[in-house]
């Protein structure tokens, strides 16, 4: 079964990665040229004939690559999750190693990086992923940066011959880059056996062991959930190298976010916002459906428009807004919100019935005359 | 090694066979200048044969060469001794056209054409180019 591609040019040979490869295998025959001494050395065993004692210039990679960089971002971008920030230094510094080992001719298989990120709603699984892709792409792990966010929807066809060309076009897109499957669970169903999603399930395992080099998969989803995909699932747990898990934030750290979130809108508390919002914060961590940063990020939308609202009432009123106006959120703004309802309900009875609609609509009506 | 008459069609085919190094590289630069990547195969060999069949669609999204290399690979897998071209189409407006097309897999023997001539009133003779290979039927050509 020979072809015109002959089979000596399909499977690769070792001397291809140094550029020493000629495209034509005739051509060193042809023109006489002499082997060079490079590929004398592929041919022994390096871990033997390199002296032990070569020097390698590990400071001028470490200056010259990002990591220091990328690291510093991480630790700048996200709070807390020093487990997951530690994993990926750790990554990082493996890659690092590994280049330099490569530098003196120590071949090494490139480390298998396909992730399962399980945490609760909100943990920031979405988030690093999608930050994933530019960090192993600056710590020059895979060649483009792009992260394909891929659902059971994207993956799992309608019917019998449509779900490997959906899968392959979804794996072929993220070629290069970082495949993300949020919610991965969902794309195999346990109970219904003749769900196409173990055809998805199939193809991911052959691409995550056969196609490292080309793709990178993370896989996301709440914990329990994730759990048991991997135990109905066996062959993908022990392909996936890295678990890493999100855990809940504190009220600390979520007031962190919340600053964070109002600074990137550009907006910003003043100082009794911020101890209404953690006031807030400590009522909404109890509180059913707490979803972490995604709650944080709704409390403030909601409080954004009822700035907004508070603002529009002050023009109304003959106020003359300044930039201030437009950037502080203030306490009122806050306090408004449905948590606060609770407590007052339980825990006061003294008239102020602590409805935020009414407070703000009296606070309003103090600074005009025109409130309806 | 391959035998017999060497069609050339499509851009590198006075060239030695690209390597699978070089095929990626061709696919990265239509990739990096935003063509898509399509892959057809064929077993007629006549050069006005323009219609080859297409394996799979035309890729559109690729970000990495790495997608198309996997493409012409499974089809060498399908089609080991059949042409295969990598045809990369640049879709803007005003273009449209492929704009680079080479060929990535051929027979191992391509035994070449036989020339038929037609004789014709006055003398005149009528020149056709038939390839050997298609004189069996679609399908048992190249069996070796």
């Amino acid at each position: 079964m020979a072809q015109g591609i002959t089979p000596e040019k399909l499977i690769s040979p070792p001397s291809q990665g140094t550029g020493m490869y000629k495209g034509d295998s005739n051509f060193d025959d042809r023109f006489g040229a002499a082997k060079s001494p490079e590929e004398f050395q592929e041919l022994k065993d390096p871990l033997r004939e390199i002296p032990d004692d070569l020097e390698v210039d590990a400071q001028k990679l470490f200056t010259e690559s990002k990591v220091k960089d990328v690291l510093h971002r991480l630790d700048s971008d996200l709070v807390a999750l020093e487990n997951v920030k530690e994993r990926i230094s750790e990554i990082a510094h493996l890659l690092l190693i590994d280049r330099l080992r490569r530098s003196i001719g120590l071949e090494a298989e490139p480390p298998t990086l396909h992730m399962s990120f399980t945490g609760n709603p909100g943990t920031g699984k979405t988030t690093v992923a999608s930050k994933m892709g530019q960090i192993l792409w600056k710590l020059g792990y895979i060649r483009k940066g792009h992260v394909v966010t891929a659902s059971r929807d994207d993956l799992v066809g309608q019917y019998v011959g449509h779900t490997a060309p959906k899968t392959r076009e979804v794996i072929k897109r993220a070629m290069g880059g970082v495949l993300f499957i949020d919610e991965a669970y969902n794309i195999y169903r346990l109970d219904n056996e003749r769900d196409y999603g173990q055809e998805t399930v199939e193809m991911l395992l052959e691409v995550m062991e056969n196609d490292r080099q080309d793709l990178v998969v993370v896989m996301a989803g709440y914990r329990d959930k994730m759990d048991r995909f991997f135990s109905d699932v066996p062959g993908i747990s022990s392909r996936i190298a890295h678990h890493v898990d999100f855990p809940d934030y504190n009220a600390e750290e979520l007031l962190d976010i919340g600053r964070m979130m109002l600074d990137a809108q550009r907006y910003r508390f003043d100082a009794d916002a911020e101890k209404a919002f953690k006031d807030y914060i400590n009522l909404r961590l109890n509180r059913p459906h707490f979803a972490n940063g995604r709650s944080v990020r709704n409390a403030l939308d909601r409080a954004r428009m009822r700035q907004a609202i508070r603002l529009f009432d002050a023009a109304e009123g003959g106020r003359t807004l300044t930039k201030k106006d437009l950037v502080t959120i203030q306490a009122e703004d806050i306090l408004a919100s449905r948590v606060f309802d609770d407590l007052h309900q339980t825990s006061t009875s003294d008239g102020n019935s602590g409805n935020g609609q009414a407070k703000t609509g009296a606070k309003a009506k103090s600074g005009s005359k025109s409130k309806k | 090694m391959p035998t017999g008459l060497k069609i050339t069609q499509g851009t590198f085919s006075y060239l030695p066979d690209l390597s699978e190094d070089e095929i990626r590289a061709q696919i990265q630069y239509g990739i990096d200048n935003g063509w898509a990547v399509a892959i057809e195969y064929t077993d007629d060999p006549h050069p006005r044969n323009s219609y080859w069949d297409m394996w799979g669609m035309p890729m559109f999204d690729l970000e990495d060469a790495a997608g198309g290399m996997h493409e012409v690979t499974r089809c060498r897998e399908a089609f080991p001794n059949q042409y295969i071209k990598v045809s990369l189409y640049n879709p803007k407006l005003t273009k449209q056209t492929i704009a680079l097309q080479f060929i990535v897999n051929r027979p191992n023997h391509e035994p070449g054409f036989r020339l038929v001539r037609q004789e014709g009133a006055d003398r005149t003779i009528r020149y056709t180019m038939e390839p050997y290979a298609a004189s069996q039927p679609h399908g048992d050509r190249y069996a070796d």
